[in-house]
C-alpha cells in the first residue's frame, strides 16, 4: 500500500514537472524533422529515390524497410508520435491541475499589510522623508497611490504611524494556465476533426448537379443535398496565363428547392449542412459540348446575345448576314508562319471560327477570341463578342467537414488572449509604511512585480518623487 | 526614380554600417560609432521611403490591391525582415544608450540583403495567384517577420551573453558560441567573395542564376572548394582560440550579462506571442480558407511548429532549477538557427506545398 501511493506520487510528480515537458518538447522537436525529409503518404518509390541518395544502393531497401515499421512514411499518424503528443497533453494537464490551487490563492488572495521581516525580501524599496507627522501627510500619500492606479487600504494606526497598501491585476497570473488550457481545447478540436470528420473532393460540370463526395479511398460519400455548378470562370492577369482569380457560381438545393447561391472563390469557400466547399481546381470535360455565347450588335447599336453549339447559325440583327460557328478553340495561338494552333487544354485564350455569309454568299470569316477585343469587330463594322463557351468546364472542390474545427478556432483565440496575459501583464503588489520621526514622516514605498519589473520600478521612482516634491524633507 | 534605387542604396548602406559597427568595437573610437548610427538611421529612413513606393508601385501596376504592403514573396519578405530587425535595434540602441550590439545584429542584416544578391532571386512586382490574394496570408507574413526579426535581435545579445560568461576554452558553451559565431563569420565572408568574384571582378554568366558559395563551397574546381572548407575550419578554429579578446572587448563596453540576458529574453517575450499569433494561429486560418486544412504537417508548417516548440523550450527552461544563463542563452541561439532553416532551408533543401517563397 505504502508503496504503491509512492510510485503514484512519483509519476504525478513526473508529469507534473516542468523538466518532463521540457523533455517532451525536444522529443517533439526533433522526431517531427524526420517527417519534413522523408515524403508523407508519397508513393513507395519516391523515398526509396531518397533513402539511396542518403545512404546508397545497397543500405537503402533495409533502410526502407526498417523507417517502414517505424512508421517513417506517415509518421504523424504513428503509434508513437501520437503517444508522444498524448503524454504531452497529459503533462499538461496534470501540471496545471497539480499548480493551479497555489496559483489561484495568490491570485485572490487580498494583499495585507507587510512584516518587518517580509519586508526585508522585497526588492523594490525607496524611501522618504516627509514633513508633518503621519497623519498629516495621508492625504498626500494616498493621492500619489491613486494617481499610480493603486486604491490603497488602511492598517490600524499604530503607536508611531500606518501601512498604506494595495495590489493589482492579481488575475493576470492566470495568464500562463489559460494559455495552457488553450493547448488542450486545440488539441480536442483536431482530435474530434480526426474522429468525426469528413475529407473529400468533388468535381462538377457547369450546368450539372452532384450530391456526392469522394473520400481518399475513393469511397462515396452522400452530402444529404446536392450542389449545382451554374457557371465556372477563370479571370487572368492582362494577357498572361497566369489566374489572377478563378471562381464558380453554386447553388445549393435541398429536396428539390434552391436553398442558397453563392460564388465561390479560392480564399472564399461555401459553408453550408456542416459542410465547407473550397475551390480547388478545375478543368475541361473531355468531349464535352457546349453552348458559344456570343454578344451580337449590328447597324442599329442595339446588342443582342445569343446561344449556339458548334455547327449553329444566329443572324447579326438588323442585317441578313448569318454566321455559322465552325471551330473552336481553348487556347489559341499563332506561330511565326501565322498559322494557329492550341497551346492549352485548358480554356486560357478561347476562341471561336465563325464564317459570314450573306443570302448564302460568302462574306468573310475569321477567328474571334475572347481576349481581344479588335477580333470581336467585323470588317463591315459590326461587332460579335465571345463571351463564354458554357457547359464544357468542371470545377474541382474540395469538401470538408470538420465538427471540431471551432475548437481549433476557440482555442487559439484563448491561446492569444492568455500569451498577452501572461507577457504584457503583471502582479504588482505596493506598501507604503509611514512613521513618525520627530517632527517628520519617514516614508518606505516597497513594491513587487511578477513581471517586467524594471519598468514597476520606474513608476514607483516617479510616485516616490511625486510624494516628496514641494516637501522640504 | 523608382523604388529599386532606394533599396539599393539602403543595401549599401546597411553593409557600411555593419562594416562601422564592427570597426567601432575593435577600435573603440566614439567617432566611428556616431558614423555606424548615423548610417543606420539614414538608410533605415532611405529603406522605409523605398518600402511605400514599392507600395504604391504595386498598386499603380494594377498588381496589388491598395491595402496589400510589399511582402509577398521571398525577396519582398526578406527586404522587410531586415526593416523590423533594424527598427528593433534602433530602439534597443536608443533605450539602452550603447552601441555594442550593432556589431553582433548588423550582420544579420547583411547577411539577408547579401543572400538575397547572391541568389539572384526575382525583384520584380509579381502577381499574385488566386491562394495567396488572403488577408489573412498578409498578416501572417507580416507577422511573423516581425516576430523573426525579435528573434534575430535575441539571437545577437544571446550570443554576447555567451561570450561573456564563458571562461574556459574546453566549456561547451564557449566552444558552442565561437562555433556559431565562427560560421556567421565564413557565411558573411563567402558571400563577400562571392559579391567580389561576380559583381565586381566580373559580371555574371547568364546561365548562372545563382551564385552563391560558387566562388567558394560550390566553385568548378576542387582545389578552391576544398580551400574553402580548411579556411572556414581556420577561422572558426582562430576564434576559438581567440575568443576570450573577444570577451575583453565586449566587457568592456559595460553590458553587463543581466543586461544581455533581459534583452534576450524580453526579445523572445515580444516574439513568442506574435509568433504564435501570426506564424502558427494565422497560417492556419489561412491554410482553412484556401485549402480546407488547418494543418497538414508540410515540411513548412512542421519546422515553424519545431521553431516554436524551441521558443517554448526557451521559456521554460528559465523555470528550472540549473539552466538559467548559459543553457537558456544556447536554447535562445539554437532557436534563431531554427528560424533561419523554417525560412529559408525549407525552400532550398526541402519542398513543400508553400509555393509562396520559391526563389524564382
Ligand atoms: C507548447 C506548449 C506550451 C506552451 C506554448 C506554454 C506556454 C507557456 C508560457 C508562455 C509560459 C510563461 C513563460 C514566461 O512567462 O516566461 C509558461 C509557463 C509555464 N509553463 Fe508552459 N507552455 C506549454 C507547455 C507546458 C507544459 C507541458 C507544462 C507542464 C509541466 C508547462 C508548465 C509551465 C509552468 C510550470 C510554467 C511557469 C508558470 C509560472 O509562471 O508559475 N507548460 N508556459
Amino acid at each position: 500500500m505504502e508503496r504503491k501511493e509512492g510510485l503514484v506520487d512519483r509519476v504525478w510528480g513526473l508529469f507534473a514537472s516542468v523538466r518532463f515537458a521540457v523533455v517532451l518538447f525536444l522529443l517533439i522537436a526533433l522526431t517531427s524533422i524526420i517527417g519534413t525529409v522523408i515524403e508523407q503518404g508519397a508513393e513507395p518509390e519516391k523515398n526509396l529515390m531518397l533513402l539511396k541518395r542518403l545512404f546508397g544502393d545497397s543500405l537503402a531497401p533495409s533502410a526502407f524497410r526498417l523507417f517502414e515499421s517505424l512508421g517513417f512514411m506517415d509518421m504523424y499518424r504513428s503509434w508513437w508520435f501520437v503517444s508522444l503528443l498524448a503524454l504531452f497533453a497529459a503533462n499538461l494537464i496534470i501540471c496545471s491541475i497539480d499548480r493551479l490551487p497555489r496559483i489561484w490563492r495568490l491570485a485572490v488572495e487580498p494583499v495585507r499589510p507587510i512584516s518587518p521581516q517580509a519586508a526585508d525580501r522585497v526588492a523594490i524599496r525607496r524611501e522618504a522623508r516627509l514633513k508633518g507627522p503621519p497623519d498629516a501627510v495621508r492625504d498626500r500619500v494616498e493621492r500619489a497611490l491613486g494617481s499610480a492606479g493603486f486604491k490603497p487600504l488602511h492598517s490600524p494606526d499604530g503607536e508611531d504611524g500606518y501601512q498604506l497598501y494595495s495590489q493589482k491585476g492579481g488575475y493576470t497570473r492566470l495568464g500562463v494556465y489559460i494559455t495552457h488550457l488553450s493547448i488542450i481545447v486545440i488539441m480536442l478540436g483536431a482530435v474530434t476533426g480526426m474522429f468525426f470528420g469528413f475529407r473529400g473532393y468533388m468535381s462538377i460540370q457547369e450546368g450539372y448537379a452532384s450530391d456526392v463526395a469522394y473520400g481518399r479511398d475513393d469511397s462515396t460519400h452522400r452530402l444529404g443535398f446536392a450542389i449545382r455548378c451554374d457557371d465556372f470562370d477563370v479571370e487572368f492577369y492582362d494577357l498572361s496565363d497566369m489566374p489572377k482569380a478563378f471562381r464558380s457560381r453554386l447553388t445549393v438545393i435541398r429536396g428539390g428547392r434552391e436553398v442558397l447561391k453563392k460564388v465561390v472563390e479560392v480564399n472564399s469557400p461555401l459553408r453550408y449542412g456542416g459542410y465547407t466547399f473550397y475551390q480547388s481546381n478545375y478543368g475541361m470535360v473531355p468531349d464535352a459540348e457546349g453552348y458559344f455565347i456570343l454578344k451580337v450588335r449590328g447597324p442599329s447599336g442595339d446588342a443582342v446575345t445569343v446561344n449556339r453549339m458548334l455547327g449553329e447559325s444566329f443572324v447579326i440583327p438588323g442585317t441578313e448576314i448569318v454566321g455559322t460557328i465552325r471551330d473552336f478553340s481553348p487556347a489559341l495561338a499563332m506561330d511565326d508562319s501565322g498559322r494557329t494552333y492550341t497551346y492549352s487544354g485548358m480554356m486560357n485564350n478561347p476562341a471561336v471560327y465563325v464564317e459570314f455569309s450573306e443570302r448564302g454568299r460568302e462574306r468573310y470569316s475569321g477567328w474571334i477570341l475572347r481576349r481581344y477585343p479588335s477580333t470581336w469587330r467585323l470588317p463591315d463594322g459590326n461587332l460579335v463578342e465571345l463571351v463564354d463557351y458554357w457547359g464544357v468546364q468542371y470545377t474541382g472542390l474540395q469538401v470538408r467537414k470538420d465538427p471540431g474545427v471551432w475548437l481549433v478556432y476557440l482555442g487559439s483565440g484563448i491561446m492569444t488572449l492568455g500569451l498577452c496575459i501572461a507577457f504584457f501583464t503583471s502582479h504588482r503588489r505596493i506598501w507604503v509604511i509611514v512613521r513618525r520621526e520627530g517632527r517628520h514622516s519617514a516614508v518606505t514605498v516597497l513594491a513587487t512585480a511578477n513581471k517586467n519589473r524594471q519598468a514597476f520600478e520606474r513608476r514607483i521612482e516617479r510616485l516616490v518623487s511625486r510624494l516628496s516634491g514641494g516637501s522640504d524633507g | 526614380m523608382d523604388s529599386s534605387v532606394l533599396f539599393g542604396a539602403a543595401t549599401i548602406g546597411y553593409m557600411l554600417s555593419m562594416v562601422a559597427y564592427i570597426a567601432y568595437l575593435v577600435f573603440r573610437k566614439n567617432s566611428i560609432g556616431v558614423a555606424a548610427t548615423g548610417i543606420t538611421v539614414v538608410s533605415f529612413a532611405a529603406q522605409t521611403v523605398a518600402f511605400a513606393m514599392r507600395w504604391v508601385e504595386g498598386y499603380e501596376m494594377g498588381l496589388r490591391s491598395f491595402w496589400r504592403p510589399p511582402v509577398s514573396n521571398l525577396y519582398e519578405s526578406l527586404v522587410f525582415f531586415v526593416w523590423c530587425l533594424i527598427l528593433g535595434y534602433l530602439i534597443i540602441e536608443f533605450r539602452y544608450r550603447n552601441r555594442s550590439f550593432g556589431a553582433f545584429i548588423t550582420p544579420l542584416a547583411g547577411l539577408a540583403l547579401a543572400f538575397i544578391e547572391m541568389t539572384g532571386m526575382s525583384k520584380e512586382i509579381q502577381p499574385l495567384l488566386p491562394a495567396l490574394q488572403s488577408n489573412w496570408l498578409l498578416a501572417h507574413v507580416t507577422l511573423s517577420f516581425i516576430a523573426y526579426s525579435t528573434f534575430g535581435l535575441s539571437f545577437g545579445t544571446a550570443l554576447m551573453y555567451l561570450i561573456e560568461k564563458t571562461e574556459r576554452r574546453t566549456e561547451p558553451a564557449y566552444v558552442f558560441w565561437t562555433v556559431s559565431l565562427g560560421a556567421l563569420v565564413v557565411l558573411l565572408l563567402a558571400m563577400g567573395a562571392d559579391f567580389t568574384k561576380f559583381h565586381v571582378l566580373a559580371s555574371t554568366p547568364e546561365e548562372m542564376k545563382s551564385y552563391l558559395f560558387r566562388a567558394t563551397f560550390k566553385s568548378g574546381s576542387t582545389a578552391v572548394s576544398m580551400a574553402s572548407w580548411a579556411g572556414a575550419a581556420v577561422i572558426v578554429g582562430l576564434i576559438w582560440r581567440y575568443g576570450y579578446l573577444l570577451k575583453r572587448v565586449v566587457v568592456s563596453f559595460n553590458v553587463s550579462a543581466g543586461l544581455l540576458d533581459e534583452i534576450t529574453y524580453k526579445a523572445i517575450a515580444v516574439g513568442f506571442p506574435v509568433f504564435t499569433l501570426g506564424g502558427l494561429i494565422f497560417g492556419a486560418v489561412w491554410a482553412d480558407q484556401a485549402w480546407g486544412v488547418y494543418w497538414s504537417w508540410d515540411p513548412k508548417e512542421t519546422w515553424s511548429l519545431i521553431t516554436w516548440l524551441v521558443y517554448a523550450f526557451y521559456l521554460h527552461a528559465r523555470f528550472m532549477r540549473g539552466w538559467r544563463g548559459r543553457k537558456v542563452a544556447v536554447v535562445a541561439v539554437v532557436g534563431f538557427v531554427t528560424v533561419v532553416f523554417t525560412y529559408l532551408g525549407v525552400n532550398l533543401l526541402l519542398s513543400g506545398l508553400h509555393s509562396y517563397g520559391s526563389i524564382g
